[in-house]
């Protein structure tokens, strides 16, 4: 086996069983720095559970993991914070690693919530506190970073900008990223390779690849495949809001 | 002048509060009052071997504690009993046995009493160099284990998947709550060092918008309470442990007329 030096994870084989049930079996996939990796899939796929077994919270794991990096920024798919504790978002921010002020204030401001950094984190909104959670994983300046459904609850705009900055951070830090979406929309453009996961590897590529697949078809329905091959043309008009086609 | 009782029961409080703040600050975070309870009545196990061995009773009483501690996680895995009434079994089984053993041991004279709620008078010089060279012990371990327990008490996961190792951090913590309790069992007795550990912690929430804010009010708090607490001891000739727990639910009952205050301000 060749040894890249690019690598940061590599699943073989890998597979989560939880009370006898495979919860996501046989996955095999490989991050490499300054790509993005995709994982779409129906509720219950196995997506966030991918995700942990690669980050070494699911242990007893059938099949294996390589890794070949220890800095890495977290952003899971739910949080649950007892409030009996008083955390400021300041506070957060310095959770697994000391930063200097410099990077927490640089890491705020990239996700838009500067203003933030001396409120109480029980007192955010959901899309608040999610920008609060990209923004600790982003400033440790991580060598991979795995996104579980990083913008559920943030609003339509900042969603895009979002997307925007974690492209931006995997050229800038060219770090690897595991992103988990369900969200075909907006995830697409920058995804250099999809794994679309049904409890297994239903089939992996780029994402146009995987829009043409059948299965994925089957998976997400027709519609859903055309969503993935809009993007590969650029549109030479807009839609109005009262219906008219404005050519650019 | 450690000569007088009165001075050690003093710094020997003084000394246990200093430690208790911190650890009850992960006590309360970490909702462990009901096991931190369970370890403490298991002492008086740990109290009674201690007698009928002739062995220390401290670290009697700290081997005793982490075992329960190992036979409840067990007990966790393979029943399928929910967490309450396991503390539960564990708490009122090893305080009867322990009880009985004392019943048993009618050669030795007990203060029944003295165990239970703490004894002013108990506190020797040896005392004093356990729970000062413990405590400095016991601190300097939460101290290196801090980072990963604070980041796993806040998000387990986020603390594994970012390489912190939280179940040492989590085990080291159950020995260091078994440590305190083996070291404050004489002034404070079995079964109000739980009181210690939240009472001040509690009040010090109320004050604080951040954990380090906590840990510092939680110790004032302490402290407050050890020295009040003994002054009223030695003045009514009431029992040192219950003296204490007063004075800090005194201190928390204010702490929450200054809550209401500010809820005034704010409105």
């Amino acid at each position: 086996m060749s040894l890249n030096n690019n690598i940061l994870i590599k699943l073989n084989n890998a597979g989560y069983r939880h009370k006898n049930k495979w919860l996501v079996r046989d996955v095999s996939l490989i991050i490499e720095k300054g790509k993005i990796v995709t994982l779409i899939g129906p509720n219950g796929s196995g997506k966030s559970t991918i995700a942990k077994i690669a980050l070494g919270i699911h242990k007893k794991i059938d099949g294996e993991v390589e890794k070949y990096t220890d800095k890495i920024g977290y952003v899971p798919q739910k949080i649950s914070i007892d409030w009996t504790l008083p955390l400021r978002v300041h506070d957060f921010m310095l959770l697994t690693e000391n930063i200097e002020d410099e990077a927490v204030n640089e890491a705020l401001s990239s996700t838009g919530v500067i203003n933030l950094k001396d409120k109480n984190l029980g007192n955010l909104s959901g899309g608040e506190f999610q920008r609060v959670l990209l923004a600790r994983a982003i400033s440790k300046k991580p060598e991979l970073l795995v996104l579980d459904e990083p913008v559920q609850g943030v609003d339509f705009t900042g969603e895009i900008a979002l997307y925007e900055l974690i492209k931006k951070i995997s050229d800038e830090l060219n770090c690897g990223i595991l992103l988990v979406s369900h969200d075909l929309h907006t995830v697409m453009s920058a995804t250099d390779h999809v794994v679309c996961l049904n409890g297994h590897v239903c089939c992996s590529g780029s994402p146009i690849d995987v829009a043409k697949n059948n299965e994925y078809k089957a998976l997400f329905g027709e519609k859903a495949a055309q969503i993935l091959t809009r993007y590969e043309h650029n549109h030479d008009h807009v839609h109005t809001i009262d219906g008219d086609i404005k050519k650019n | 002048m450690l000569d007088d009782f009165f001075i050690r029961a003093l710094v020997a409080g003084i000394g246990i509060a200093f430690v208790a703040g911190p650890l009850g600050c992960f006590v309360v975070w970490r909702r462990l009052s009901y096991f931190g309870d369970t370890l403490a009545h298991s002492a008086l196990l740990g109290v009674t071997i201690a007698y009928s061995l002739e062995f220390n009773i401290a670290v009697s009483i700290f081997l005793i504690s982490s075992v329960i501690a190992l036979i409840l996680i067990q007990l966790q895995k393979k029943t399928n009993l929910p967490s309450d009434a396991l503390l539960g079994l564990l708490a009122h089984s090893s305080l009867a046995v322990g009880l009985v053993v004392i019943g048993f041991l009618t050669f030795i004279r007990f203060d029944i009493m003295g165990l239970l709620f703490g004894d002013i008078l108990a506190v020797s010089k040896k005392d004093l160099v356990t729970i000062w060279v413990g405590g400095s012990l016991i601190l300097l371990v939460l101290r290196l284990i801090w980072r990963p327990l604070f980041a796993s008490t806040v998000n387990y996961e986020l603390a594994e998947a970012e390489g912190l190792k939280p179940d040492r951090a989590k085990a080291v913590f159950t020995i260091l709550l078994a440590a305190i309790i083996a070291i404050s069992i004489k002034l404070v007795g079995v079964l109000l060092i739980t009181g210690m550990l939240i009472i001040p912690t509690a009040m010090a929430r109320n004050l604080s918008d951040n954990p380090q804010k906590m840990v510092f009010f939680s110790i004032i708090g302490g402290l407050l309470s050890v020295v009040i607490g003994l002054f009223s001891s030695l003045e009514f000739n009431t029992p040192s442990g219950p003296s204490i727990i007063t004075a800090a639910l005194a201190l928390f009952i204010i702490s929450l007329l200054k809550i209401k205050q500010t809820i005034k301000l704010k409105n």
